[in-house]
């Protein structure tokens, strides 16, 4: 980790040593990361592991017991909620967290805050189109869309900030194969522009396609990293999804 | 109609200064606060202005920015305490607040006690209180079509959401309430200046009360609406004069019937039939 950041040269979303405890419940040890501009980092994992303890620290929403999490020279693991989107940090929620009887248009613009002035309807309906949201009124309530556009609405949401870093909160949940291939691209193009993405998902299939990266967690504790195909025949990686004895059968 | 207007004055006066209470406490609410000091900060600008002008002078303008001010330190102070609390937690906070302030004005020999506060100039005439509500009104609406009116809407609909766009939660509420505590304090000092004498039970939980059931009957979230409210809810108990001893029963039914029959209000009904 120690090289990764000297080359890094700081620009990106840095993670080191971060510990979060839940009363006694160590929720994240110790762990380390790295997301530097224009790259996809997944972070996976079973359920407990941590993921969205880790989003919700990097947030500013968790305060770390120890370690530090800085966004090039910006230390993040001091600000506040408010701060740390304002330095440039935008996610998405695992349960859909829109404004949801402000307009589909309103939500982009408010998207937008950190950033000067407030977005032309032009604007936002190029950021609607690029996060593949479909809706004829942009003056509809968000609340009242299909499960599948009010996803990607936040997605959209989250781009209008211009982010450095994206964090996505698994995105694909709830998602048809084609919504989660539309999905791929759009985080493929969100990379290719210069923003950092940090992608918590169960999908492996659009884990192993958009990751340059990635990071396993399992009770709070990182068991592996490398490329996707790396993690994906980990034999410590297979234990952890799958239990001791179903590892043993596999191999 | 001038006879009309000239026969009703005082309840045009009523009209008005109910109208700027209910916009101030809609400010509030469009922040998801549910924060019901207005009676008090109202008090609070009544005394200080009517103090002034009898003890030391001071014009209707001067009377009315001086209130305006102290309510909205007072706010300022209040909002520090009570930033931590939401929802039905707030809302029993804000009463208590506006007891305490209840009971300071019975208390304190200078503002008259229980006796009341009288010999207030009777210079708040219906041209002062409708040019502030307009100018108020002006001002909300102006308000509307900025960013930080979508910064007020955004927290409203999910505090946590909003920070994770960068809006500070925390200096919103405060912002409301103290842009809130300023319309109540001009309502205030109307209401005593239009009145000659102002009592701490003028200010107390049944004013909040009725405050509030404008703000619902018109809708919540919209200023027409409040103002609405205010037009009906302080006509109809005199147009309907031969009900008058069951005038908090009719206020109540017509509560009841709003919130399980139309939630949003006049306000929410209209966007619905149009």
């Amino acid at each position: 980790m120690a090289a990764v950041l000297v080359n890094g040269a700081g620009d990106g979303l840095v993670l080191d040593r971060v510990t979060v405890n839940y009363g006694g419940v160590r929720a994240l040890d110790a762990v380390s990361l790295e997301i530097r501009p224009a790259t996809v980092v997944g972070l996976i994992g079973p359920n407990g592991a941590g993921k969205t303890t880790l989003i919700n620290a990097v947030t500013g929403i968790l305060r770390p017991a120890s370690g530090t999490i800085s966004l090039g020279k910006t230390r993040l693991d001091r600000l506040s909620q408010h701060r740390v989107a304002r330095a440039g940090v935008a996610r998405t929620y695992q349960n859909i967290r829109l404004f949801g009887t402000l307009s589909v248009a309103d939500n982009v613009r408010a998207g937008a805050y950190r950033r000067r002035g407030t977005l032309a309807d032009d604007a936002v309906r190029e950021l609607l189109t690029r996060a593949t949201v479909q809706v004829a009124d942009l003056r509809g309530q968000a609340g009242t869309l299909p499960y599948g556009e009010q996803r990607r609405l936040e997605i959209a949401r989250a781009l209008a900030s211009d982010p450095k870093v994206l964090l996505l909160d698994e995105p694909a949940a709830g998602m048809n194969p084609r919504e989660t291939g539309g999905l791929r691209a759009l985080i493929r193009d969100v990379a290719r522009s210069g923003t950092g993405v940090l992608l918590v998902e169960h999908d492996m299939s659009l884990v192993a396609a958009v990751c340059d990266h990635v990071v396993v967690l399992n009770f709070g504790e990182t068991i592996a990293r490398g490329t996707p195909t790396q993690v994906a025949r980990d034999p410590g990686v297979i234990e952890a999804y799958l239990g001791t004895n179903a590892a043993a059968d596999m191999r | 109609m001038l006879e009309f207007l000239a026969h009703h004055s005082k309840l045009i006066d009523q009209i008005g200064i109910n109208a700027l209470l209910a916009l101030s406490l809609s400010i509030s609410l469009r922040a998801g606060s549910l924060a019901l000091a207005q009676a008090a900060f109202m008090g609070i600008a009544a005394y200080v202005s009517s103090i002034g002008a009898v003890r030391l002078g001071w014009n209707l303008p001067l009377a009315g920015l001086a209130g305006a001010l102290a309510a909205a330190l007072v706010a300022a102070l209040l909002a520090l305490p009570i930033g931590r609390l939401r929802g039905v937690f707030l809302a029993i906070a804000t009463i208590g607040f506006g007891e305490i302030a209840r009971i300071i004005e019975i208390n304190w020999p200078i503002t008259g006690g229980a006796e009341g506060f009288s010999g207030i100039p009777n210079d708040a005439n219906t041209l002062w209180i409708y040019g502030t509500l307009a100018l108020a009104g002006a001002a909300l609406a102006l308000f509307g079509r900025t960013k930080l009116a979508l910064a007020v809407a955004a927290t409203r609909e999910d505090e946590n959401a909003a920070r994770g766009v960068g809006i500070d939660v925390a200096a919103v509420r405060m912002g409301t309430l103290v842009a809130g505590a300023v319309l109540a304090g001009f309502a205030g000092t109307l209401y005593a200046h239009a009145n000659f004498f102002i009592t701490p039970g003028d200010f107390g939980f049944s004013r909040m009360e009725q405050v509030l059931v404008m703000c619902v009957i018109g809708g919540v979230t919209s200023s027409l609406g409040a103002v609405v409210g205010a037009v009906l809810m302080t006509a109809l108990p005199e147009l309907v004069r031969f009900l008058q001893d069951y005038r908090e029963v009719s206020s109540g039914a017509i509560l009841l019937g709003i919130i399980l029959f139309a939630p949003s209000g006049i306000a929410g009904l209209w966007r619905r039939f149009s």
